[in-house]
């Protein structure tokens, strides 16, 4: 604590002669793709238990964004709240409440999708991401990780993630799953080098949302 | 054979190797004795030598620094002495004008009641007049013998019953008389009384005087033993600095924690001024912003005190015409209530804050019960004591320019004490350490020659066999000499 207060004074005698401020580079952004698709679309409570979560940590200045993945996700239209909250902490907390008010609304409304197109999801929160040019950059994927695409939808190219943490949560598992676990363990390590070729910086399995302070943080 | 038995000379035997190798090279060591001796001493000499030296020059820095420091103690202790001594006897002036200029009136005043009680005093002495001349009289009448004659006895019974009446009548004037006179000297109460507090107050006067140039005379020889730069002069100066070094060090540790918190309570909520997610460096604007506004406050602190003439860390201000100064303090006041009203401002806007964000909390956490809401003054204390904090905090902050003060002038004695120490120690170490150097060379000179012992055993017995010769045939030469 000394030391930071040290700092701080050495910045405070700085700050006369420095006209060099930073906004964006402390900032914070988090893009979370919410899976509809099938019989997870029931686990939307626990996901509005993690955007409340979201709403409390992040800080004015920081920017969030919730998109539901369905059949095809690569696009703007599949965003069902965004904002990045105003640098004074009364306005970023009203932007807070309507942020909830907006996805309060859609959990009231949500249907299931007949396919899970994550990966359209992925690159589409990558683009959202790299727009705010927040220092820290994380995607959420509240998703079981099992990507079904129609006929007609191609994902199957490498995408770039640079500089993003990738976080799954709640990644439930399938009948499937239950009768043979190594497709769990390979479905999941798929995706990790999936990412990881892409450039992500972290990837990550939150399965127990009751740990949700390591979301934002680096493990 | 590997590459680390090449030496070896008698194959998978070390020991044995290293002894027959020992033993060739025992010759080519003996050969090379002198020149190794030489090596040695001069490695000594060159190592130890500096080190030696800068031990010594370490050693005269020392003393310089030292005879410095005591010049600026000393002249820092005769100003602060003459400084005390000066106010001593302004204080005196002050006290001699107040006091004994009203003397003269306090003296008549005194001789008038001294007057006043002689006078009573003389009249006390008037003693009633003797008893008359004929008690005598009666006295040769009493001696006379009645033998019961009736004549004489009438005679008698009348002079008696005369001497009676005469008798009332007189104790009645003494007693009068007495009376009159215990009267003057029950008027003399109040007189004695005045004289009692006349003097009382003389001798309080006169006692605060005589403290006050007992303090002075003890200053004086505190003056006159630092003029003549004596060593318990020293000594009691920088204990005194050390003394003061620590106090204030205390205080203004003390002050840093008022500042902290001074911080803590207006940091965030300059972040709705400034912005909450705007940075220099590493650090928030509105951290940044809070620490300006705190030092500010110290300056404006430090400026109010320079212009009471309470601290005399900048001989500018001090100088200025008083006008000036005065102008001085009412602006640095002036600028001191606005922003404590600011600070107390900014502590309302911290608590209100805090309220909405708690607010969106529990919104937030659906799960979580309500909390039960307190009364409604139990909820403004808080808030009343973070704006009471917030106004209070910068005019306590003020009046750290005092032990900033004493922390400054004590610190050149402290650190020129520690830096005179810290060389002493390191001279001490480059003594020891050039010591170390010279005897290790020697004692590698003593090893060497233990190593080569066998080659220097024949030398000797060489030596004592020759010189046993050359003893037998000298001896015939001396006889015939």
């Amino acid at each position: 604590m000394t030391k930071r207060l040290l700092v701080v004074a050495l910045f405070g005698l700085l700050a006369g002669g420095s006209a060099c401020t930073d906004q964006r580079s402390h900032a914070q952004a988090v893009y979370m793709l919410v899976d509809t698709s099938g019989t997870y679309a029931a686990e939307i409570k626990k996901a509005q238990v993690i955007v409340n979560y979201l709403l409390g940590t992040l800080q004015p200045g920081d920017s969030l964004a919730v998109a539901r993945v369905k059949t095809r996700s690569f696009s703007e239209k599949d965003i069902i709240a965004k904002a990045t909250f105003d640098n004074r902490p009364s306005q970023a907390n009203a932007q807070k409440r309507a942020f909830r008010e907006q996805f309060d609304a859609f959990v009231k409304t949500v249907g299931g999708s007949a396919y899970t197109d994550i990966t359209g999801g992925l690159i589409q929160g990558a683009m959202f991401l790299n727009e705010t040019g927040a220092g820290k950059k994380t995607i959420l994927i509240f998703s079981d990780m099992q990507e079904e695409l129609d006929k007609v939808t191609v994902r199957d190219f490498p995408i770039k993630m640079n500089g993003i943490r990738v976080v799954a949560v709640n990644v439930v598992k399938l009948k499937t799953d239950n009768i043979d676990p190594r497709k769990y363990m390979g479905r999941l390590e798929a995706w990790q080098k999936r990412v990881e070729e892409a450039g992500a910086s972290e990837w990550r399995v939150i399965n127990d949302i009751e740990r949700l302070d390591a979301l934002l943080s680096k493990g | 054979m590997t590459g680390s038995q090449f030496w070896m000379i008698w194959p998978d035997n070390a020991m044995l190797s290293a002894l027959i190798l020992f033993v060739i090279a025992m010759p080519f060591l003996y050969a090379a004795r002198k020149l190794v001796h030489d090596f040695f001493r001069s490695v000594g000499q060159a190592v130890g030598g500096p080190l030696r030296l800068g031990a010594r020059w370490l050693f005269a820095s020392a003393r310089d620094m030292r005879e410095r420091n005591k010049v600026v103690l000393i002249a820092h202790g005769r100003e602060e002495v003459g400084q005390l001594i000066e106010r001593e006897f302004e204080r005196i002036g002050a006290l001699v004008t107040r006091d004994l200029e009203g003397y003269p009136a306090l003296q008549r005043k005194l001789l008038e009641e001294i007057t006043k009680v002689e006078e009573d005093y003389k009249k006390c002495g008037e003693v009633p007049p003797p008893p008359p001349e004929w008690v005598e009289a009666v006295s040769a009448i009493a001696k006379v013998k009645s033998d019961n004659n009736e004549m004489v006895q009438r005679i008698l019974e009348e002079i008696k019953r005369s001497v009676h009446t005469i008798h009332d009548k007189a104790l009645g004037e003494y007693r009068r008389a007495y009376e009159s006179r215990h009267k003057i000297l029950n008027g003399f109460m109040p007189f004695w009384r005045s004289l009692d507090k006349t003097f009382g107050q003389v001798d309080k006067k006169l006692t605060g005087l005589q403290d006050m140039s007992s303090k002075i005379d003890a200053q004086m020889e505190k003056y006159e033993q630092i003029n003549k730069k004596t060593d318990k002069a020293e000594h009691a100066l920088t204990v005194s600095a050390f003394t003061q070094f620590a106090i204030a060090t205390l205080v203004l540790l003390i002050a840093a924690g008022g500042a902290f918190i001074n911080f803590w309570l207006i940091a965030r909520p300059m972040s709705e001024m400034v912005g909450g997610n705007v940075y220099v460096g590493p650090l928030r604007v509105s951290e940044v912003a809070a620490l300006v506004i705190i030092l500010v406050e110290a300056t404006m602190g430090l400026f109010l005190m320079e212009a009471l003439r309470i601290t005399h860390l900048f001989p500018v201000i001090a100088n200025l015409q008083d006008s000036m100064r005065r102008r001085i303090m009412w602006i640095a006041l002036v600028l001191l209530v606005i922003l404590a009203g600011i600070e107390a401002a900014l502590a309302l806007m911290r608590d209100m804050l805090t309220a909405d964000d708690q607010a969106l909390v529990q919104s937030l956490a659906a799960a979580q019960q309500q909390a039960p809401r307190a009364d409604s003054w139990l909820r403004d204390i808080p808030t009343g004591a973070q704006m009471v904090l917030g106004f209070m905090l910068p005019f306590a902050l003020a009046f750290v320019a005092i032990p900033l003060e004493s922390f400054m002038h004590s610190a050149r004695t402290v650190g020129g004490v520690a830096l005179v120490m810290l060389v002493r120690v390191l001279a001490f170490l480059l003594r020891v350490l050039g010591n170390l150097v010279r005897q290790l060379c020697r004692v590698l000179t003593t090893l060497y020659d233990v190593t080569i012992v066998i080659p220097l055993l024949i030398e000797r017995m060489v030596k004592t066999a020759r010189g046993g010769g050359e003893a037998v045939e000298s001896r015939p030469v001396k006889r015939a000499a």
